[in-house]
C-alpha cells in the first residue's frame, strides 16, 4: 500500500472514531492503534492475573468462613477478568503464548501496585476499598472505548468490580469499629496503601507520554490527574465516615473548587517500582513463571488426551 | 506439544432468548471448553445454556466486502412498512 493510500485510510479511520463508531478486529486499523491496544489491554490483563497473588496470600488465614468465601470469589473474578482481557487482546493478532511470554520475561508491565506486600488482614480491606476503587475509576470510562472487544470486556469487568470494593470497605469498616488494635491495623493498612493507590492512576499529565494520542482514540477519556482528583474526592469522605485518617497532613478541602487538595507524590518511588525495584517485583514474577512451568505437564497431558480421543473418533468413523 | 486451541463461547441467558457470543477461551477439547466457559462466563447466573465452537471453524465475512454485501439493501425501502403511504383513517396496519 502506498503512503498516500495509508494516509487516506487513516483519515477515514479517525473520522469513524470521531463519530463514535466502534472498531472491530477485522477492520483496517493503523499499526500504531493495534500496537497501542495490544500494549494497554495486555498490561491490563497481566495486572488482573498478578493482582491475584497479594490476595492469595490471605486465603488460608481469612478470619472467618464468610470472609474466606468472599475473598475466594473476588480472586476468582480477577482470574476471569484477566481471561476476558487476554481473549480481547488476542483478537488483535497476538497469541496467548506471546502475551504470557512478555509478562514472564519482564517485557510487558503490570500495575505497579501489586508489587507491594500484604502484611496484615487489613490489607485485604485496603486493597478492595482503595485499589479496586481506583481501578473502577480508571475502568468505567473504558466501557465506551473505541475498540469493540476491549469495551465489551470492560462492561463485564465493571459489573463485577463493585462487589470487590464493597467487600473491601466492609472489612475496613469492621476493623475500624473493633478493638483499638483492630482499628490501628486498619489505619496502618490505609497508611501504606494510600499513596501507592494514588500513583496507580498513572504519571501526572505533564509526564504522561501517551495521553494525547490515547484521548483521540478514546482509549482514555479522562487524564490521569482528573482520575486521581476524582478518586481523592470520592475516598476522603469514606475514610472520615469510618474514623480513619488519610496519611497526608497537607490534605485540605478547597471550598471554592469543591475539591480536596493533596500533597506531592513520591514519583521516584513509583518509577523505581515500575522499573522492577519494588518490594515484591521478583517474587510476583517468579510465582507466575513457576505456576506456568510447573503446569506444563498438565497442559501437555490434556492435549495428548484430546488428540487421542479425536483419533479414536476418526478410527470409529472409518 | 501443541498449545490448547481457541474456542468461541455463546451463552443463552434464559430460555426464550438466543445464544449470544460473549468471548473466547483456550481449552484442550470441547468438554474442557464447556467447563472453562462455565467458570469464566457464568459465575453470576448469566446463563442457562452454553455453546462452544472451535474459533478456527468460524468463517467470517471480510469488512472490505461490506459494501457489496450490505449496500444493496439500502435502496430497497419498499421492504419496510413505512414505504407505503396509506390514509390516516386506517389507524392500525
Amino acid at each position: 500500500m502506498s503512503e498516500h493510500e495509508v494516509k487516506n485510510l487513516e483519515e477515514i479511520f479517525d473520522a469513524r472514531i470521531a463519530r463514535d463508531e466502534k472498531i472491530e478486529p477485522k477492520d483496517w486499523m493503523p499499526e500504531k492503534y493495534r500496537q497501542t491496544h495490544i500494549r494497554q489491554i495486555s498490561q491490563h490483563a497481566h495486572s488482573e492475573i498478578v493482582g491475584m497473588l497479594p490476595e492469595g496470600n490471605w486465603i488460608t488465614r481469612a478470619p472467618s468462613l464468610k470472609r474466606k468465601v468472599a475473598l475466594l470469589a473476588k480472586i476468582q473474578d480477577e482470574a476471569g477478568h484477566g481471561l476476558y482481557l487476554y481473549s480481547a487482546c488476542e483478537t488483535l493478532g497476538i497469541s496467548r503464548e506471546e502475551l504470557y511470554d512478555q509478562l514472564h520475561s519482564g517485557k510487558a508491565k503490570y500495575s505497579s501496585i501489586f508489587n507491594y506486600p500484604t502484611l496484615t488482614w487489613a490489607d485485604m480491606g485496603a486493597i478492595g476499598w482503595l485499589v479496586d476503587g481506583a481501578a473502577i475509576i480508571n475502568q468505567v470510562p473504558l466501557t465506551t472505548t473505541s475498540f469493540g472487544p476491549y469495551a465489551r470486556a470492560m462492561v463485564r469487568v465493571c459489573k463485577e468490580e463493585s462487589f470487590h470494593q464493597r467487600q473491601g470497605f466492609q472489612i475496613m469498616m469492621t476493623l475500624a469499629e473493633g478493638t483499638p488494635e483492630q482499628k490501628e491495623m486498619a489505619q496502618d493498612a490505609l497508611n501504606r496503601w494510600w499513596f501507592p493507590s494514588l500513583m496507580m492512576l498513572g504519571p501526572t499529565d505533564a509526564a504522561s507520554v501517551h495521553t494525547e494520542q490515547s484521548m483521540k482514540w478514546k482509549l482514555k477519556r479522562k487524564t490521569n490527574d482528573e482520575l486521581r482528583q476524582q478518586f481523592v474526592d470520592q475516598t476522603v469522605p469514606q475514610a472520615h465516615m469510618i474514623g480513619l485518617t488519610i496519611p497526608d497532613p497537607t490534605l485540605k478541602f478547597n471550598e471554592e473548587t469543591k475539591h480536596y487538595e493533596f500533597g506531592e507524590l513520591d514519583w521516584d518511588e513509583f518509577w523505581q517500582v515500575v522499573k522492577g525495584h519494588g518490594p515484591c517485583n521478583k517474587e510476583r514474577i517468579s510465582a507466575r513463571v513457576n505456576a506456568w512451568n510447573n503446569g506444563k505437564w498438565v497442559r501437555d497431558a490434556a492435549m495428548a488426551y484430546a488428540e487421542k480421543q479425536a483419533n479414536k473418533e476418526v478410527k470409529q468413523a472409518i | 506439544m501443541k498449545n490448547w486451541p481457541l474456542w468461541e463461547v455463546f451463552i443463552r441467558s434464559k430460555n426464550g432468548l438466543e445464544h449470544r457470543h460473549c468471548g473466547s477461551l483456550h481449552a484442550s477439547d470441547a468438554t474442557m471448553a464447556l467447563e472453562n466457559a462455565r467458570d469464566v462466563y457464568t459465575r453470576r447466573m448469566e446463563g442457562v445454556s452454553i455453546w462452544v465452537v472451535p474459533s478456527a471453524q468460524i468463517t467470517a465475512s471480510n469488512p472490505e466486502d461490506s459494501a457489496e454485501l450490505f449496500d444493496p439493501a439500502k435502496d430497497k425501502a419498499y421492504r419496510h412498512p413505512t414505504f407505503y403511504e396509506l390514509p390516516d383513517e386506517l389507524k392500525h396496519m
